[in-house]
């Protein structure tokens, strides 16, 4: 259950509640990747090769409009493959556009050019260029964190790990990468429960200081557990043979349809690239 | 004469201060179904880890097949070897299970065999179909259940089919029907090949899956016989707090306190 955030009683339950989100996010993202949309039956080697190319070309590209384009793009993409645009708009837009909107909130009044606004009692001049440089840098963002967004709610994070191995990414990198999807779930449990245990103990609220050392124990515990899971973790991958050296398996097949998509990806990219220049 | 399995010579391990086993003799025959029992903290855990030579003595020797387990030894072709032949289900499942899915969980241990990937998909589907988690495949073995996460954690041991089969604590926090098929299993490996070696506290479960009973206290082996030997003796099992003494009524109206065992047998 989820604390109500009104009655909130400082880090404690604002920690829990963060925990808790955190989880049904993660669920929520898994129960996607099952879904019969566009991106889901793609063979994710192919989602790789055709969607990393995008978010790059979509940082890149010296034409708003290209950006645009690529962002519309995106949002079909999205509406193909049964993700909501709400839950993109809540968890990427929305946050990219403030990260990226204090960002570039300078360039908007130090970049000299046409006069478009002045700010009443600052007396600050919203420039024509300032704005442009500003659309840029928001329009980049979204767009490129849209197709990296998509990109991991479409495809099962275990298949994801193995495109990247079988795409000849490093293998210590995936592993850790694997690893720490698969303890975070451990220790976010970990943390919800210790939570919960010191809320049940709680009677009303606590001060400032006692919440920070509350926080620093609960911080100090789980280092402990995350250490000594982590040597137990080891000992059971060395009994298991692990000699240093992770060896996966490659099942992936590549049918006409993935090609099909790889062509059209493809063509978006070299279009997007060739009008961006 | 036949050559132990395992031989342990005054065995001795510390963590820093606490002393885990303390002077540890003890010999494990071949296809001898052995059960550790004893309280938390007796050291049966420590014991398991140092078979299948995840920590190493202090003092003492540990022998594996007539041939001294050393750091030293365990190592490229010698530890592939010990670890083709013995396997260790540790009490925690989470643990064991660290990759993405459970196929990929369960064909671990074959992958780092460096197995033919042929060989490898055929064992895995029959392993998931002998363990009856074939449904759970394709699922992150953090979204199981405790009962489900052991059984998968069995069968990413079992798949290797190693000769010596270590289990910690195999039926700890186990719904009753997940209990059930779990002491199922362990008794179907009575009368095969296999050395299995069971560390408990559950002292119903010790009739079904054992031959040899060591009991286990402060680190050290307080007593060692056949089970129906050692559950009888209720000083010894009282001692070892393996059993206790609370208030109960065989009848309406006859509460009364003694030492006793819980479970049944038909």
């Amino acid at each position: 259950m989820k604390p109500n955030a009104k009655n909130s009683r400082g880090v404690v339950e604002r920690t829990l509640a963060s925990i808790v989100d955190a989880l049904e996010h993660a669920f929520y993202a898994e129960e996607l990747t099952k879904t019969n949309g566009l991106l889901q039956r793609i063979d994710p080697r192919v989602k790789i090769v055709a969607l990393l190319p995008l978010v790059v070309i979509a940082a890149l590209a010296r034409k708003l409009w290209v950006i645009v384009a690529l962002f519309v793009v995106a949002v079909a993409v999205a509406t193909l493959s049964n993700v909501p645009l709400r839950t993109l708009a809540k968890r990427v837009w929305l946050g990219v556009l403030t990260f990226s909107g204090v960002i570039s909130l300078p360039a908007l009044f130090l970049t000299p050019g046409r006069t478009l606004y002045t700010l009443p009692l600052l007396g600050w001049i919203v420039t024509a260029q300032g704005l442009r440089a500003a659309l840029y840098l928001i329009m980049r963002a979204e767009t490129a964190a849209t197709f990296s967004v998509l990109l991991v709610l479409c495809t099962p994070w275990s298949n994801l790990l193995k495109a990247l191995r079988v795409l000849r990414v490093p293998i210590v990198l995936v592993v850790v990468l694997g690893m720490t999807y698969r303890y975070i779930f451990l220790l976010l449990r970990s943390a919800h429960d210790m939570f919960r245990s010191r809320k049940s103990r709680m009677v009303g609220r606590l001060d400032g200081r006692e919440q920070r050392r509350a926080a620093t124990a609960s911080v100090g515990v789980l280092m402990s557990k995350t250490l000594q899971l982590s040597g137990d973790v080891y000992l059971a991958m060395r009994s298991r043979g692990f000699q240093g050296e992770v060896h996966v398996l490659d099942e992936f097949r590549t049918g006409w349809f993935d090609w099909i998509m790889s062509a059209v990806f493809v063509t978006v990219a070299a279009l997007a690239l060739w009008f961006g220049r | 004469m036949t050559v132990p399995i395992f031989e342990l010579r005054d065995v001795t391990y510390r963590y820093h201060e606490v002393t885990a086993l303390d002077g540890l003799n003890l010999t494990i025959m071949p296809g001898e179904r052995v059960s550790l029992l004893g309280a938390n903290g007796s050291g049966k855990s420590t014991l398991l880890s140092i078979l299948d030579g995840l920590c190493f003595p202090e003092k003492g020797s540990i022998a594996f097949q007539g041939e001294p387990l050393t750091d030293d030894r365990l190592g490229g072709e010698v530890e592939f070897d010990f670890r083709r032949k013995v396997a260790l289900v540790f009490q925690n499942p989470d643990v064991l299970l660290f990759n993405p899915t459970v196929f990929d969980e369960v064909a671990f241990g074959p992958l780092q065999m460096q197995w033919p990937k042929e060989r490898i998909l055929l064992r895995v589907n029959e392993m998931l179909d002998q363990m009856e988690i074939a449904h759970l495949k394709d699922r992150s073995p953090h979204h199981l259940s405790t009962g489900e996460k052991k059984r998968v954690a069995l069968a990413s041991v079992l798949i290797l089919d190693p000769d010596v089969l270590l289990l910690d604590e195999p039926t700890a926090a186990l719904d009753p029907k997940s209990e059930s098929q779990m002491i199922d299993f362990l008794v179907s490996c009575s009368g095969g090949r296999k050395t299995v070696v069971t560390a408990t506290h559950d002292i119903d479960l010790v009739e079904d899956i054992a031959d040899t009973c060591h009991v286990f206290q402060r680190g050290r082996i307080v007593a060692t016989g056949a089970p129906s030997v050692i559950l009888n003796d209720h000083a010894l099992l009282l001692s070892t707090n393996l059993i206790h003494a609370h208030r109960h009524a065989h009848a309406p109206g006859d509460l009364h306190s003694h030492p006793h065992r819980h479970g049944h047998r038909h």
